[in-house]
């Protein structure tokens, strides 16, 4: 290859065929992710350098079981492989197939194969092959197939340069298509097609009849002429049917001759391991205690790290205050960027021990038993057992959550899953929990053992998940969109994680969520201080104004430096806008201070924390912590603490309820396409939050 | 009486005849649930719903209203 442009590689194939596997074999480090245009899937590419020298572009296509999508995710495969123009189209594909289920995998590879790009085949875990008493007669496959055949362990990296040699050879390869539909199925009808459909081989036209939705790319005019093909709707899913079970009794006739398996040497893990984890008792028992294992590391691994970011970015900001010249710019960089950048890495670690579990159990071929056993309980909330995934994964962030919830195939069972993940008790809410929880509840122990702060974090996690659920069967009373969904989940062999994969995924979400979430955060972060370091005439004036007031009181220099600031704080426009909504929150037992960190939350919730550690720092010059500063609030008019007991729930329920994460609503946005149902999350989960704040204040003051 | 996948029990076999849906899902055939092909019942999920069944090599968990419409042939099952 002498020009410029560099080869374009697609691999595709099942999921579960170590398709990800052989992507970071070729690629390694080099892989980034990137996205589509227009559309929100992730666009995994790499380079990897052949034998040759050359470079190549290896982008790693969704998963999927047939060229005819099912998902959005699968509709990129098809999407790719059909628009010839676009920069993305590949010169080669290779289709990845597993040695154990290779009649399925040929299914995909001879729709491929019928488009007419060159397509190697690619048989992985052939290591297993002796084990199981499997045999392929890989020359006569060659044979039949006209093209380049290769037996690789991505895991073991065994055939990795036999693959690229064949990527380095792709135009020896013959493009004719493996598979005639026509002469099957109806031939008059297909002439018909090709004579009407010209400029696209008749596999495609095939296929761009047979789209529920126009492909992007295709004109107006074919639009028009494939829409006369789309009236006889029956015809088509019934010759859709005929070309499945012929392409089937195809790929069985070429087995029969080239693949031998020895069924009694076949080691039964898959069924001893099924006979326990899909068991009607057992299997729920290990899947509550996997989720317990999990929240706990969550906590107790990550208080390390995230103890050690809190102090470092601290010091740094004390630091940065030092070093840098005095200036509005300095006072930006140390009171709002960098406590800004703090507030996002300190949920790293959880975030990334999270996507560690569910990586694992993704790997290992868990998580389909868990879909499989909590369908029927999830239908009866209006959602699919595919819901459990992104409900568990809103436990560490929504947004990546909500990205999860594509491959569930039904758009109302998606939709309510994509509206209620935001209940379940994301990493965010933790350090407002934690705080609150700390200076309401006494570090008494109930029955000797169990911690009543860590009760009642406990229940807060219970009452997340319980509102998920009940307005999951809300919504499902509720909501009238049509959709038709079904259901069908492969149960893939058990398999050991592969500690490759592991890592590259979680880096992969990790710096999703960081570049994601993380650019909103520091943005309103950057804004909050802007608010809270600017204000009315009064703020401008205030050192005059508490000056003159203060005359003849017998005050020192440092009381009076305090009662500036704190003036100070009250006329920023973030006081102000505080103030205002005091009317509102009163009764919910919170003041204008509270009012200030709500308002900032809406933003993020963890800034809620932050936000109060600058205003009670303001007011007072004694280093105490936060928490001891938030302890010695006095109400003013009561003379009680503001933080007793009934205010203190009261917020605790807010937080649970509401819905104060930008990011959330953006990333709704993008995946419903429309402001519709961010805001209604937005409207709904607000009230909801009001309401019960202020009954809990009511009954408990 | 007809016997559907829904009829059978865990570990029993029976060949496909037919599938009797309104819209047949494609997926479900390219998942290799075809007409003359064997399938196998490896567990259900409590209430019966959903079944983890195997056919044509594959794997899969459907649910109970799809597997009442796999027909089975009843000659065959007893044959296999």
């Amino acid at each position: 290859m002498k020009s410029n442009k560099k080869l374009n590689v697609a691999l595709v194939g099942n999921p579960n065929t170590g398709k990800t596997s052989l992507f970071n074999q070729l690629t390694g480090m080099t892989q980034k992710v990137g996205n589509y245009p227009g559309i929100t899937v992730d666009k995994k590419q790499g380079s990897c350098k052949l034998l040759d020298g050359t470079t190549t572009t290896i982008t790693d296509l969704p998963g999927t079981y047939s060229i005819n999508p099912t998902s959005l995710d699968e509709s990129i495969v098809l999407e790719t492989l059909l628009d010839e123009e676009s920069e993305n189209y590949p010169d080669v594909v290779i289709v990845v197939a597993e040695v154990e289920n290779i009649k399925r995998n040929l299914l995909l590879f001879t729709q491929v194969k019928d488009l007419k790009i060159p397509a190697i085949l690619v048989i992985n875990m052939t290591d297993q092959m002796s084990r199981k008493g499997i045999f392929i007669d890989v020359e006569k496959l060659r044979e039949v197939f006209q093209t380049e055949i290769v037996l690789v362990s991505a895991r073991k990296k065994k055939g990795i340069d036999d693959l690229k040699l064949a990527i380095q050879n792709y135009e020896n390869y013959a493009v004719n298509p493996l598979f005639k539909i026509s002469e099957k199925i109806d031939q008059p009808y297909f002439d018909e097609i090709k004579t009407s459909l010209r400029g696209f081989s008749l596999y495609k036209s095939w296929l761009l009849i047979t789209q529920k939705q126009h492909v992007s790319f295709i004109s107006e005019a074919s639009k028009h002429i494939i829409d006369k093909f789309k009236v006889d709707q029956n015809k088509l899913k019934k010759y859709q049917h005929k070309e499945t079970i012929y392409r089937y009794q195809y790929i069985n006739d070429i087995l029969k001759r080239t693949y031998t398996i020895d069924r009694t040497k076949a080691k039964d893990l898959r069924s001893r391991l099924d006979k326990v984890l899909t068991h009607k008792i057992f299997g729920y028992v290990i899947f509550t205690s996997i989720l317990l294992l999990m929240f706990q590391s969550v906590f107790d691994w990550a208080s390390i790290p995230m103890d050690f970011i809190d102090a470092t970015f601290s010091d740094f900001s004390e630091w940065s205050k030092q070093v840098l010249p005095e200036g509005v710019l300095s006072n930006l960089i140390s009171e709002g960027i960098i406590p800004g950048i703090g507030g996002i890495v300190i949920f790293i670690p959880q975030i990334a021990i999270l996507f560690l579990f569910v990586a694992v159990l993704e790997e290992t071929g868990y998580m389909s038993r868990v879909v499989f056993l909590m369908d029927k309980v999830m239908r009866r909330f209006g959602m699919s057992g595919k819901s459990v995934i992104p409900l568990i994964s809103g436990t560490a962030c929504a947004i990546p959550a909500i990205m999860a919830t594509r491959n569930i195939g039904g758009w109302k069972d998606r939709l309510i899953t994509i509206l209620v993940t935001p209940f379940t008790t994301c990493s965010a809410r933790l350090p407002v929990y934690a705080i609150i929880i700390a200076l309401i509840i006494p570090e008494d122990r109930v029955l000797g053992i169990f911690s009543l702060q860590g009760l009642v974090l406990m229940s807060l996690y219970i009452l997340g998940f319980g509102s998920a659920l009940v307005s999951a069967y809300l919504l499902n009373k509720l909501l009238k969109v049509e959709s038709k969904s079904f259901f069908i989940v492969e149960m893939p062999n058990y398999k050991l994680p592969s500690i490759k994969n592991i890592f590259f995924d979680v880096v992969e979400k990790t710096k999703a969520f960081v570049l994601g979430a993380g650019k909103i955060i520091l943005a309103i972060s950057i804004v909050l201080w802007f608010l809270a370091s600017n204000g009315t005439n009064d703020f401008k004036n205030a050192e005059q104004i508490v000056t003159q007031k203060s005359q003849g009181k017998n005050i020192t220099t440092e009381e009076l430096e305090s009662e500036i600031a704190s003036f100070k704080l009250e006329n920023s426009y973030i006081g102000v806008m505080g103030k205002m909504i005091e009317p509102a929150i009163e009764p919910l037992g919170y003041d204008w201070k509270i009012g200030i960190a709500l308002i900032s939350s809406f933003a993020a919730r963890e800034v809620f924390v932050g936000t109060l550690s600058t205003i009670y720092s303001v007011g007072s010059e004694d280093e105490g912590t936060i928490k001891q500063r938030m302890a010695a609030e006095i109400d003013p008019i009561t003379k009680e603490k503001r933080f007793n007991f009934p205010a203190g729930m009261s917020l605790l329920v807010f937080y649970a309820f509401a819905m104060q994460c930008m990011g959330t609503l953006a990333i709704v946005k993008r995946e419903t396409k429309s402001w519709k149902w961010p805001m209604l999350q937005l409207v709904g989960m607000g009230a909801l939050a009001y309401v019960a704040a202020f009954i809990t204040f009511a009954i408990l003051k | 009486m007809i016997r559907t996948v829904a009829d059978l029990q865990k570990g029993e076999k029976g060949t496909i005849e037919e599938l009797s849906f309104d819209e047949i899902p494609l997926a479900l055939m390219e998942m290799g649930c075809i007409p003359g092909k064997q399938v196998t019942l490896i567990q259900f999920a409590p209430m019966k719903d959903p079944l983890y069944i195997s056919v044509n090599g594959s794997h899969f968990a459907i649910r109970r209203e799809t597997a009442e419409r796999i027909i089975l042939d009843k000659l065959l099952c007893d044959e296999i």
